[in-house]
């Protein structure tokens, strides 16, 4: 009625609506479905029937997109440092100070191409790098994961491989004990709304803020559950160093940790149930191996130091008497362990330097409960819900268009059903993406892998450089999140300047972060403004079924709502462009337009058994009958717990691992849950930091590190963004900078927040929404404080992930501070464990002090 | 005829703040005559999420309370722009005419609340209208509303008198009714950020060992009147919650069957917790430096 056109979009917090007039968006909604969609499950459970709500509910960060869309920090023309020239001075050591110029795409366009010929053509394969983030914007045709794959394995390049960054604990420390490697060390969840509403009396969360990470892309389809939970009665318990918004909604006992030192509080709730038989001896004996040597440990017989709750409460702050009471309720009630964001696994416990000590004690303290046995499981009514588990359409972790087989999961479903040209990338040469800067500094890394094909393949090491291989001296940069994301970030300025690095080229947005350090910038356009084609929320690949978070499986076509703003282009395009430089255009595409591919992937899915491609064009959406309510997937574990024969719908593990008959037992060498893991006694029984028998060895930096804590006697920890997606929403002149728990604006200036307690501010003089420096030997960074109890005596709560990087002279003669709130300039890049390559953001000491801006520092 | 209310559950609220971008995204850059010019992208919150945390380490809590244009039945906005610049639709929703409003700044101050901000660049007041030109086009809810994960807006469209009823049954409350301005906005839950508790947590020493006591029975009493009770939890843990700010001395007392008793006093002043209550078999009940 009021001129617009309705398309529809899908995104990282939700599908949505978007209304277009003119050429111009004009707003986004929820899509609210109608009568014409299916019909919605309903769970009974105590007397009650409960029914989701009839939209997709959006994450802030998906709100606030149109803004971001239009934002006057987009990158609408190809650029050019002011002083690089491709035939003359390069001037590397000005990457992120000198300006930029306005060039044509031709330009743009060829210089790239001739800088890939000239590496090849110079130092060989291997010579150009291309370091990627973790997440995209929504897609299979233009994620990262697809279109940029399918370019860099056209061209050839050295993989910055990623460390799980997300599961951390779980890989390199919970999957030992009961395998799960597919998932990568974390639990599954079938089954288990219906199973928690119905049977559990009490739900931990520990280390666990669905509220503010949505599970992960499910905007806000957990909550409606959650609030079901707390209408039936259901406990609440909240084990974190913040009273975060997840415990600020549902209320319930608040125990207040301090960071990295949950598997003390852990062993000794084991400790009691112990004590004062409070465990499911039978399921221990029937399911599990090795429990007497936990059990001595636990009781002391073997190191003299009995693990009770008052020998935890030195170390984790948590009063003797709260511990023991958890314990009793725990070993007393049935209980639901939500056990980080996803209620089964993550949490910011697992990114800490006893990540894995945290997330092993997780596995450990299930197995004593008798996991999957009703109201025994893993979760927080995020994952699990009655949907239709077996209609395929694929996840971004599938590939897409990439035709790359080994490091995405194409070659399971997406690559036989859409039968596309394979690409292979011939560099074998990798590093590990946490030590990039060092392998251009230093000229070399080691690592260890990420591949959760089986539990052994994290054992291995690989090198950089790698024999027979060209260094790196090309850098192709996608994105700009480096120093909002990555440990001791400071390190990427140094990297990028290094002379080694003979050209950047940088594909971004937005002007931001690690785009203002490039040579040449190639401006990629927002996913309104070119074609793709998704499912909400389904990754695949290592999050199998990651949209059994959802109420409605919603399947949409991206419509390309508006054309691209500026000059800017599609990712697809740009690579196709350079590709076409290279002669390798027609292999690139296939012929295919953007809009073709979606046509072919739809053709690849189970969808046109539901609706027409003309239909599906127009109406954008749609929407998957739930699961009648008498073929619904079975509880996970409950096969386990009953001994029978695996009965959940994914395919885990691989065949192979099984070590009996296929389908019977865990992955683990023993087939059962292991006290004392094998896999980590073949693996690295000489590893003292991660020994077979799980066991509470203090973070080598925290309270324990005495020195260091004498200087630096504050905790900091820096979790996922509530309100941005990592670094996707931040910055960008977006209107989250208007949320107070986001940003604050100061005197012109927007600040990032640090939440400190009352009693650390006093000391330090600090008033309430004052700018405060932060800083350590690593680094110094500027955060406004929003001091309040939220957070405990000592301990300081920050976001991680944001989108800029404004390094300025704040203090002394020298004295540089990042002003706009990295987080991680402050946390170490040592690994968790030695033989790991796991990221401890989470163990961080720090000091504060009020800040006032100096004179002549511009906002 | 019927007019419009908005019910705001304070209680539901986790501070998201999807209303308030939701409704950005309807403004920002978008005109609608007669009805409101384009928001600024900054500066603006038509929609405002406020927070309160309560307590102190051991207890705390916290909650939202979403504010925004109360659509007042008695405007001092109205009555400030006298020339009809600011009125009141039949359907009770209250605008800004972005025409005949503007160069006038004075209408910003009028608004009690704050509801109102200046655009500078338009030289108009402005504020949430409700998404009226969306209702007119046959909305059935603001954007917030729609938007808002937990259910904490509902947007009713009834005779004056049957709001009353929902006034009644859900026990709603008005920002500063003493002002009279007689708003549409209703708030239910609203204890969660105006009002206090005093908490506190019920141990014992049971052999050497102090545990948390559930199950004790709490009494507060205000000059050694029983005004609540309540049992302590799990964690011994107990709030009374709903007391008002700066309200004197309170006394509370815990009783357990078999551990004995314990006793505090407390002037109130802010949301309080009181620590550890230890619970003695004799007379003279103590209580820990909480
Ligand atoms: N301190 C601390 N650090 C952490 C964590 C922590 O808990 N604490 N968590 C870690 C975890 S779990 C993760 S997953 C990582 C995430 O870290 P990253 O993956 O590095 O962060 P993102 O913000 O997701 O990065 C995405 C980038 O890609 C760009 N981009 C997105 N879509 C497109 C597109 O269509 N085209 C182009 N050209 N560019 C695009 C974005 O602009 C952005 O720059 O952070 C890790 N870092
Ligand atoms: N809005 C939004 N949602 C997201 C993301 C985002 O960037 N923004 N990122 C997505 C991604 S990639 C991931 S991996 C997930 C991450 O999901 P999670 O890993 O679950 O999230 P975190 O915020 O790191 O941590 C959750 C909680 O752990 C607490 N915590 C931190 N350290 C400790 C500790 O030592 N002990 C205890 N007990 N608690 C601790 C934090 O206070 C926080 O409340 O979120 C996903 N969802
Ligand atoms: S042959 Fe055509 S498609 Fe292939 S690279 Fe040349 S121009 Fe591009
Ligand atoms: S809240 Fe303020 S702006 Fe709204 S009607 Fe009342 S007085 Fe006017
Ligand atoms: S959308 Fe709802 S829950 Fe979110 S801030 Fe607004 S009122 Fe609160
Ligand atoms: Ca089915
Ligand atoms: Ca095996
Ligand atoms: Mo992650």
């Amino acid at each position: 009625p009021d001129g617009t056109v309705r398309y529809t979009t899908n995104t990282n917090g939700g599908p949505m609506f978007v209304y277009v007039k003119d050429g111009r968006i004009v707003r986004m909604t929820p899509i609210v479905l109608d009568e014409t969609d299916a019909p919605s499950w309903s769970i009974q459970a105590r007397g009650k029937t409960f029914t989701p709500w009839r939209k997709s509910t959006l994450s802030p960060h998906a709100s606030a997109l149109k803004s971001m869309v239009y934002s006057d920090k987009r990158l609408l023309y190809p650029m050019k440092r002011v002083d690089f020239d491709p035939d003359g001075e390069r001037n590397p050591q000005n990457r992120g100070i000198s300006g930029y110029e306005r060039i044509s795409w031709d330009e743009a366009l060829d210089t790239v191409a001739s800088e890939i010929k000239r590496m090849k053509k110079e130092h060989g394969p291997g010579a150009i790098a291309i370091p990627m983030p973790s997440h995209h914007q929504w897609g299979n045709i233009g994620y990262y994961l697809s279109a940029l794959l399918r370019f860099g394995n056209l061209i050839g390049f050295t993989r910055v491989h990623p460390n799980p960054d997300s599961w951390e604990g779980w890989y390199w420390g919970a999957m030992h004990h009961f395998g799960g490697s597919l998932r990568l060390g974390v639990p599954s969840f079938y089954g288990t709304v219906e199973d928690c509403l119905q049977e559990a009396q009490q739900i931990v969360f520990w280390s666990s803020d669905p509220e503010s990470t949505n599970g992960l892309y499910a905007g806000f389809e957990g909550t409606q559950r959650r609030l079901w939970a707390k209408e039936l009665g259901i406990e609440f318990v909240h084990i974190d160093p913040h009273l975060n918004p997840t415990a600020q909604l549902l209320g319930g006992k608040w125990i207040s940790i301090r960071p990295a030192t949950d598997a003390a509080l852990a062993t000794a709730i084991m400790h009691v149930w112990v004590a004062e038989g409070l465990y499911d001896k039978q399921y221990v004996a029937d399911r599990s191996t090795g429990f007497d040597e936990w059990r001595d440990y636990l009781l002391g017989s073997t190191d003299g130091v009995p693990k009770t709750p008052e020998w935890q409460e030195g170390e984790t702050g948590v009063p003797a008497h709260v511990c023991r009471a958890l314990a009793r309720s725990w070993g007393s009630k049935k209980t639901y362990l939500s056990a980080g964001g996803l209620g089964a696994g993550w949490g910011g416990a697992c990114r800490s330097a006893t990540g894995s000590q945290w997330a092993r004690c997780m596995i450990l303290m299930m197995a004593m409960q008798g996991w999957g046995k009703p109201g025994i499981n893993f979760g927080n009514l995020q994952f699990g819900a009655p949907l239709d588990y077996e209609f395929y359409f694929p996840g971004y972790a599938e590939g897409g268009i990439s035709g790359e087989l080994a490091f995405t999961a194409s070659g399971i479903n997406n690559y036989q059903r859409m039968p596309h040209l394979i690409t292979m990338n011939p560099v074998k040469q990798m590093i590990p993406r946490q030590r990039l800067p060092e392998a251009i500094v230093e000229g070399h890394s080691k690592g260890f892998m990420w591949d959760g094909s089986s539990m052994e393949a994290q054992f291995a090491p690989f090198e950089y450089p790698m024999p027979g291989y060209s260094k790196i001296h090309m850098l192709y940069r996608y994105g700009g999140s480096s120093f909002g994301t990555i440990a001791k970030s400071t390190r990427f300025e140094q990297s990028y300047r290094h002379p080694s690095i003979e050209f950047v080229v940088n594909q971004s947005i937005w002007f931001e972060g690690d785009a203002k350090y490039a040579d040449i910038i190639l401006p990629a356009c927002t996913s309104f403004e070119r074609w793709d084609i998704s499912e909400w929320a389904n990754c695949a690949g290592y999050i199998h079924h990651n949209n059994a978070q959802l109420n409605h499986r919603i399947v949409t076509l991206q419509h390309k709502a508006i054309e691209p703003l500026g000059e800017s282009k599609s990712d697809y395009q740009i690579y196709l462009e350079i590709l076409h430089r290279l002669g390798l255009g027609a292999m690139f595409s296939e012929g295919c337009s953007e809009l073709d591919w979606c046509k072919r992937v739809f053709d690849s899915t189970d969808l046109p058994k539901y609706i027409g491609w003309k239909e599906f064009v127009k109406k954008g959406y749609y929407v998957l009958p739930a699961e009648p309510e008498k073929t619904r997937t079975a509880v996970s574990m409950r096969w386990y717990a009953e001994g029978r024969p695996k009965d959940i719908p994914e395919p885990h593990p691989l065949p192979s691992q099984f070590t009996e008959e296929f389908g019977k037992g865990l992955e683990t060498q023993s087939g059962k849950l292991e006290f004392v893991s094998s896999s980590l006694l073949r693996g690295q029984a000489d590893n003292p930091e991660r020994p077979a028998l799980n066991r509470y060895i203090p973070a080598w930096e925290g309270p324990h590190a005495k020195e260091l804590f004498e200087k630096y006697p504050l905790q900091m920890i820096s979790t996922h963004p509530r309100y941005s997606f990592h670094t996707y929403g931040d910055g960008k002149d977006s209107v989250l900078n208007d949320i107070d728990d986001h940003r604050i604006f100061i005197d012109g200036y927007y600040y990032w927040v640090m939440k400190i307690n009352p009693e650390d501010a006093a000391k330090r003089g600090i008033r309430h929404h004052q700018p405060i420096r932060v800083f350590n030997d690593r680094g110094s960074v500027i955060f406004v404080a929003d001091v309040s109890p939220l957070v405990g005596r000592g301990l300081m709560k920050t976001f991680e992930s944001n989108a800029d990087f404004d390094p300025v002279h704040t203090h002394g003669t020298d004295g540089v501070s990042d002003r706009s709130g990295c987080a991680n300039v402050l946390t170490s890049p040592r690994p968790q464990q030695q033989g790991t390559e796991g990221m401890a953001a989470n163990s961080c000491l720090v000091e504060m002090q009020p800040w006032t801006p100096p004179a002549g520092l511009k906002s | 005829m019927k007019k419009w209310n908005l019910i705001i559950d304070v209680a539901k609220c986790e501070n998201c703040n999807n209303c308030m971008l939701t409704t950005r995204d309807e403004h920002v850059g978008n005109d609608f005559p007669g009805y409101a010019a384009p928001q600024p992208v900054h500066g603006h919150n038509w929609i405002k999420i406020h927070r309160k945390v309560r307590g102190q380490d051991g207890m705390v809590d916290a909650a939202y309370r979403p504010t925004t244009c109360n659509h007042c039945d008695n405007a001092p906005c109205i009555k400030a722009a006298g020339d009809g610049s600011v009125y009141k639709r039949a359907d009770g929703i209250v605008i800004i005419d972005p025409q005949k409003a503007r160069g006038r700044m004075d209408i910003v101050s009028s608004c009690p609340y704050n509801a109102i901000f200046w655009n500078e660049e338009l030289q108009l007041p402005q504020k949430w209208i409700f998404d009226a030109h969306l209702l007119d086009q046959g909305w059935k809810q603001p954007r917030c509303q729609q938007s808002c994960p937990t259910g904490v807006y509902w947007a009713v469209q009834v005779e004056d008198a049957e709001m009353q009823d929902l006034v009644k049954k859900h026990k709603l409350e008005v920002l500063r009714p003493e002002l009279n301005t007689k708003p549409r906005v209703y708030y239910k839950n609203l204890y969660r950020f105006s009002k206090c508790f005093i908490g506190g947590s019920v141990v014992a020493e049971i052999d050497g060992i102090l545990d948390c006591i559930p199950g004790a029975r709490m009494m507060l009493k205000r000059a050694g009147q029983e005004i609540a009770s309540a049992q302590s939890d799990t964690f011994g843990d107990f709030k009374f919650d709903g007391l008002d700010p700066d309200s004197g001395d309170y006394q509370v007392e815990a009783v357990h069957p078999d551990l004995g008793s314990a006793k505090a006093a407390v002037t109130l002043v802010d949301s309080r917790y009181l620590g550890l209550l230890r619970l003695q078999q004799s007379e003279s009940s103590t209580r820990a430096a909480g």
